[in-house]
């Protein structure tokens, strides 16, 4: 019955009580919101690759080759070449290699000149592999395999043409050597997902007539002839490497890492991501610290509310003493008002951060390419929410203390 | 003379408050007897609310001895003390004091939360709840009723049956018609005393209006049972 009177009483608030849960459960729900999207962010980029022991590039930071071959974030600012990257594969320790050429674009998704052995040795998402919506892998010189999002955002089919534009943001384009679209990717919620993918002999057909970045004038050999030419890359940007047995790999990263003929840089994809944690961790912090701070913010007005309204509830405190309530029954009711509130407003921000998540989902994964699962709350939230109305319980006895003290004071005859 | 076993008892009593060294209350001497009716009288001032918390136990005299029900209220702890209260005393005020958000039902049965031997003297705590308001003219569908949507008079014969269930020794009444018309005071109290013959109870009723001496057992001015120094209550 206390229970129901302390609901009761809230009830008898509805406005002010109500506007104080509203601004607890929007508090929960963006740092929850950003929890999700921080472990939401983690977890994309771990599942977007899986399976490649190595990824090899030329020298520069793990971290940037793990961004640029994978990611398509940012560029290479060397390439490999295609003797090292034949080296490399020629190694009895190497199981599969994939090469990944990348440097075009078409309209704002990067073109990936690869080999059709990256549709079979690509996983991501604890070893899924790639799955066809619709065509089939490149047959001829100029098919293209297009993810999902490009399809979607293109509104390509197989069959439609494709221009791809020489280098990144770039007004030039290969128009004299169309591709055709020849298959569309299943989405997988990685960079793939936004990644037009040719065959690296494509990338050397698109660039037969081009010198110094520009075309050369006047030339432009005929796609039939470029069918017919023997087309070996002089390089490639990036490898991705499968070994045959995983003790192998640090013996495979050494000696790529000593390769006397170029600078190469072998790394582990599981250590770069771990490195790119770190970089990103102090921004992290302050991110999780900002939304923190909102939900603290939040209590205090909880706080703010229930001290304000103390004044005008000293009847009903002293209602209560009349009755026989002990004043720690009137500190106790305070808290288990603030606890009430607290409940309510997590539990509304829980509420609210999922029907966020329906409706922002795939907007979200469009518009950063970031998949945030709708999964039951983890123990990790569930322990935030249980933090949140604690930390209300331990708000709470600053007005309740106050009322207690009131209520020894006025006892049972308030006269308002 | 105090009456043999006297439910509440009052012997050289004085108390002055905190802070306020102007005025003090002094009661050498008063008793009620069980199943008395008593009317207090006094004018604004005269002491009457301070009287009133000294027998509730929420202030406690600085001498003398109030018992009620044969305990010296003082010798308890301060817990224990409000819980006595609950157990011991019915209170109906002036301005009714329910908690307007909750039900009849709710605001009915809430001394009994605090008072684990009252509770146990109610068999059933809805029917007896029930049975009080029908007693006391009020609706069968009041129960469920928030008590700040009803009228006036019913609000009034809520708090009679809050100080009623339980079967209270002692009830205390701090002016609970003055917010009544004449016809609906003569009813309440006609109400107030059936009930309270019924169950035994002692009943105190404090009031400024002589008019209703008649039908009490006893009245007792505050000027005759009690000196106060100058101040307001």
């Amino acid at each position: 019955m206390i229970l129901r009177l302390a609901f009761g009483s809230l009830m008898a608030r509805a406005l002010t009580v109500g506007m104080t849960i509203l601004a607890i459960a929007l508090s929960v729900a963006l740092f929850l919101g950003v929890e999700k999207v921080r472990t939401g962010a983690k977890a994309s980029f771990a599942d977007t690759i899986s399976g490649t022991d190595l990824i090899v590039g030329a020298r520069s930071g793990s971290v940037q080759l793990l961004l640029y071959s994978v990611f398509r974030i940012g560029s290479a600012t060397n390439n490999l070449t295609w003797e090292s990257y034949q080296d490399i594969a020629a190694r009895p320790e190497v199981d599969w290699i994939v090469p990944v050429s990348l440097g075009d674009s078409h309209r704002q998704f990067r073109v990936m000149g690869t080999t059709p052995e990256f549709f079979d040795r690509y996983k991501y998402r604890s070893g899924q592999s790639l799955a066809l919506q619709d065509g089939q892998v490149m047959n001829d010189l100029f098919d293209a395999v297009i993810g999902a999002d490009v399809a979607a955002t293109l509104g390509y089919t197989v069959g439609d043409p494709i221009v791809v534009a020489h280098g990144l943001a770039s007004f030039t384009e290969h128009d004299d050597q169309p591709f055709r679209v020849s298959a569309i990717l299943e989405k997988t919620g990685t960079p793939v997902d936004r990644t037009v993918i040719v065959s690296l002999q494509a990338i050397e057909a698109i660039h037969v007539d081009w010198q110094s970045g520009a075309q050369i004038p006047g030339q432009s050999t005929p796609a039939d002839v470029l069918r017919q030419m023997e087309l070996e890359p002089q390089a490639v940007t990036a490898a991705l490497v499968g070994v045959k047995g995983r003790l192998q790999v640090f013996g495979l990263q050494r000696s790529i890492n000593e390769y006397p003929e170029e600078p190469l840089l072998a790394i582990l994809p599981g250590v770069a991501l771990q490195e790119l944690w770190q970089i990103v961790g102090i921004a992290e912090t302050a991110l999780v610290g900002v939304s923190a701070m909102v939900v603290v913010t939040a209590l205090i007005g909880m706080m703010a509310t229930i001290f304000s309204s103390l004044n005008e509830r000293r009847r009903e405190m002293a209602i209560f003493r009349a009755m026989g309530a002990r004043p720690r029954v009137i500190l106790g009711l305070l808290v288990l008002e603030a606890i009430l509130m607290a409940a309510l407003g997590a539990i509304l921000g829980l509420g609210l951060l999922y029907v966020a998540l329906f409706i922002g989902q795939p907007l979200i994964d469009s518009a950063f390419g970031l998949w945030l699962p709708i999964e039951p709350p983890t123990l990790r939230e569930v322990w935030v929410l249980l933090g949140v109305i604690a930390a209300s319980a331990i708000v709470s006895m600053v007005p309740a203390v106050r009322a207690y003290r009131m209520s020894l004071a006025d006892g049972m005859i308030v006269r308002i | 003379m105090p009456e043999a076993n006297p439910i509440l008892h009052l012997k050289d009593v004085r108390y002055r408050w905190p802070g306020r060294a102007s005025f003090g209350l002094n009661v050498p001497d008063l008793s009620l007897a069980k199943s008395e009716t008593v009317l207090l009288l006094g004018e604004s001032g005269s002491g009457k609310s301070t009287l009133l918390s000294l027998i509730c136990g929420t202030i406690i005299a600085e001498t003398g001895r109030i018992s009620v029900a044969g305990t010296d209220i003082a010798s308890l702890s301060a817990g224990t003390r409000d819980r006595f209260r609950a157990e011991q005393i019915g209170l109906i005020f002036q301005q009714f004091n329910l908690l307007p958000f909750a039900s009849v039902h709710d605001n009915i049965l809430l001394p009994l939360q605090f008072a684990p031997e009252r509770r146990k003297r109610v068999a059933d705590l809805k029917v007896e709840a029930t049975s009080l308001c029908q007693h006391l003219g009020l609706p069968d569908d009041v129960m469920t009723a928030r008590a700040g949507a009803l009228s006036v008079g019913q609000q009034q014969r809520v708090a009679a049956a809050r100080a009623l269930i339980g079967t209270p020794p002692l009830i205390i009444a701090d002016e609970p018609t003055s917010s009544l018309d004449a016809a609906t005071q003569a009813t309440f109290l006609e109400l107030l005393f059936a009930q309270s013959r019924a169950h035994g109870t002692t009943l105190l009723m404090v009031s400024h209006d002589a008019r209703l001496s008649s039908q009490f057992d006893r009245v007792i001015n505050m000027a005759d049972i009690a000196t106060s120094e100058r101040g307001a209550t």
